[in-house]
């Protein structure tokens, strides 16, 4: 367990807060931050405490999404040129074994229960399921052109799989592994984030630079589109990519690529608060397990940005850069 | 990987079946494409070997986009349809419109040259059909010769102009020498140069037309006169940064790098090379659009492939965005502000509501490498970057009124 300094401050408001902190020994170990290099074929781990890189792992060819098996223990990698998925101990940080993960895997999602990985292969239209306990395909579900982005519910019931060529978001029941329904957004979809109680999921499409909200309870319909203007840069440089929602249902994180912001967006009402400068190229977001800090990757700076959330004032702040590979493309924070 | 692949493809037709059986009920609306081609005249080959000589440019693209877009239409009840005339000559034009029309061509994809091109607008058979040009890159036919129902999807010779020069610029090599051919295509080349170069502040020190007379391929090697007798051609030029040529038809360009008289690298058809698409290009997903296209085609992609490709993908998208199939909603569509394609390109692409003009970055390549992109950062426009290259709404001289 570890408090940036900076929240500790702000909690200490209430004494009962700060006590109970002194009263907490010694973190055994700081928040571990992985980062892909795409260009370096390596992951950078961030110490979240001192913020520096302290490991690079060698990976697979082309190393994108990332994702952690259920209990925590392994991190996996889509190694897309090596047509694989690495498994990393996250005691070790090794790769302990790799996994045939079909044509030019990009990004991979892993169920909360099952010891299922979701993959989707851009070449051949499909998502493909592999049990990663038995290392086994389950089986492959057929979508629109060039899948790519995924989403998983928070409850597994639902998939959704955004094919970037047929621009839509394709909601597969994970009961059936079918497609059961079908709907138009953006301009190639890239991403997927379920909120917290799973009653939305938000779908980014980076061309068109848009990020659609879809209603998962009943009518499984697009029920609203958020755009993003970013003063003073032109509207083809905003694409939207990565996301992150807080799990309170504040606040949503849009990383809009190569117009190099952030927007902060308020969950409830949709509404844009703020543009946050970051490196050149912001791909994908992580927050820590407090949600006081995002982590964002920045492609062609190649670091990483540190933005301090503060919470009740709703105010942001980048705080750090550090340099990472080349072509930083994912990130995730250690459980 | 095979077995895999068609594992695939068996799944894709079970959902097919599937869903046909779901909406039986409804016909699924049809929006059916004529692409229009002249075969290639036997004498006109690259004068490298290793180009491939290509018999099917542009239609594979079409092709291609038409797979792309039932991929999506079968979730939404929409089916695209393509016929093709690829005619021998150009005295048969007509009558492969004809064909097309007979065979329920709603939409023209046109591979033809200007002259073809603009006989085919004055068809009466043609009547109110947009026709999508994918092959003339003149600028006459975006200007003064435009016509409210002919797109383009590849790009105008300015427009290429416009994309070298400011790479040029970029690299601060403003001092250009000039060498063209004799063909009508290099003479317009050279003034889309001219205009680029005036455009962008560079400056033309030195021209002088290349005396190409046919010679066998295989007679010269590329070294045995050829070695000698470009360093003597340019040894009148003023002092240049870049030697800029001029030939369309790859007669003789090729030939020039490394043989000029200064150490000046070689750009324009030949050498650095500005275009719409290139085998080397992978970044922004266009590494799957490469893989579907070479799985179908059996070969690269070219440019007049891609122009094809976007063509189609308009109405696929229009359709999609709409929902509709009827000619007016999609043509309206696709000149509205709403309209946006993902062109494998960085930015989104679309029509100039003032000539119908596809606005879209232009790749600077290399023969085996993508050297750049434009728009160059810093070149700058009011309403986008991509507006930067060809001519501009303020000095066109196309004479219908934009639409919205």
């Amino acid at each position: 367990m570890w408090f940036p300094t900076r929240t500790i401050i702000k909690q200490a408001a209430s004494s009962l807060a700060l006590s109970m902190l002194m009263l907490l020994p010694t973190a055994a170990q700081a928040e571990r931050i992985f980062v892909s290099n795409e260009k370096d074929n390596t992951l950078s781990v961030i110490d979240g405490e001192t913020l520096e890189v302290i490991e690079t792992i060698p990976v697979g060819r082309r190393p994108r999404a990332m994702a952690f098996s259920n209990d925590g223990s392994q991190l996996f990698v889509a190694v897309g040129d090596d047509e694989a998925i690495d498994m990393i101990d996250l005691d070790t940080l090794k790769v302990v074994r790799s996994l045939a993960a079909g044509e030019d895997p990009e990004v991979i999602r892993v169920h909360p229960d099952r010891p299922h990985i979701y993959v989707s292969n851009e070449d051949d239209n499909i998502v493909s399921v592999l049990d990663y306990q038995k290392r086994t395909r389950v089986t492959q579900i057929p979508v629109g052109v060039e899948p790519e982005g995924l989403g998983v519910s928070p409850d597994g019931k639902w998939l959704i799989a955004t094919s970037e060529t047929s621009n839509m978001a394709h909601i597969i029941d994970l009961e059936t592994m079918e497609a059961v329904y079908h709907r138009l957004v953006g301009a190639r979809p890239r991403h997927v984030e379920f909120t917290r109680e799973g009653d939305k999921a938000w779908v980014s499409a980076e061309i068109a630079g848009t990020v659609a909200i879809i209603d998962m309870q009943d009518t499984f319909d697009v029920i609203h589109t958020l755009e993003f203007e970013v003063p003073g840069v032109p509207r083809e440089t905003v694409q939207a990519v990565g996301m992150e929602l807080t799990s309170d249902g504040r606040f949503a994180f849009v990383a809009l690529g190569p117009s190099n912001r952030v927007a902060v967006v308020d969950q409830q009402s949709y509404e844009v608060l703020d543009y946050l400068l970051v490196g050149q190229r912001v791909w994908h977001l992580a927050l820590d397990a407090d949600e006081n800090r995002l982590f964002t990757t920045n492609g062609v700076s190649g670091d990483v940005t540190v933005i301090e959330i503060e919470g009740d004032e709703g105010d942001f702040e980048a705080i750090r850069s550090i340099p990472v590979g080349r072509f930083p493309w994912g990130v995730v924070v250690a459980p | 990987m095979r077995k895999c692949k068609w594992g695939a493809a068996r799944l894709l037709l079970l959902v097919l079946l599937s869903l046909s059986s779901v909406t039986k009920a409804q016909e699924a609306a049809t929006v059916t494409l004529g692409y229009l081609g002249i075969e290639r005249p036997a004498a006109l080959e690259p004068l490298s070997v290793l180009d491939p000589v290509v018999d099917d440019e542009g239609v594979q693209g079409a092709r291609l986009a038409i797979r792309d877009n039932n991929t999506a239409g079968q979730f939404l009840g929409q089916e695209f349809l393509l016929v093709e005339a690829v005619v021998a000559s150009e005295r048969e034009v007509a009558e492969g419109l004809k064909r097309l029309v007979e065979q329920g061509a709603e939409w023209i994809v046109s591979g033809v040259h200007r002259e073809a091109l603009e006989a085919l607008m004055d068809d009466p058979a043609l009547g109110d059909r947009v026709v999508f040009n994918v092959a003339a890159s003149d600028d006459a036919l975006r200007g003064a010769a435009c016509r409210r129902n002919l797109f383009h999807t590849t790009p105008s010779r300015r427009m290429l102009a416009d994309a070298l020069a400011q790479f040029l610029g970029y690299k601060r090599w403003t001092r250009w020498a000039l060498v063209h051919g004799n063909t009508d295509e290099d003479r317009l080349r050279v003034e889309a140069q001219r205009a680029a170069a005036e455009r962008f502040g560079h400056r033309i020190v030195d021209e002088a037309m290349w005396p190409y007379d046919p010679m066998a391929r295989r007679a010269e090697g590329g070294f045995h006169a050829i070695q000698r007798e470009i360093p003597v051609f340019l040894q009148a030029f003023a002092e240049h940064d870049v030697l800029v040529i001029a030939d369309e038809n790859d007669y003789f360009g090729e030939y020039f790098p490394y043989q000029t008289r200064l150490p000046r690298p070689v750009a324009g058809t030949q050498g650095l090379t500005p275009t719409a698409w290139h085998r080397a290009h992978e970044s922004w997903g266009a590494v799957q659009l490469q893989r579907r296209f070479e799985e179908q085609a059996g070969r690269w992609m070219t440019a007049q492939d891609f122009a094809a490709w976007l063509a189609v993908r308009s109405l696929g998208e229009a359709a999609s965005r709409t929902g509709a199939v009827d000619r007016d909603a999609l043509r309206e569509y696709m000149t509205s502000e709403a309209f946006e394609l993902a062109g494998y390109l960085g930015l989104p692409v679309s029509y100039r509501s003032w000539n119908h003009q596809l606005r879209q970055p232009i790749l600077v390549t290399g023969p085996r490498m993508v050297v750049s992109v434009s728009p160059q950062e810093g070149y700058l426009h009011p309403r986008t970057p991509l507006d930067t290259l060809g001519v501009d709404q303020g000095e066109s001289t196309c004479g219908f009124q934009p639409e919205r």
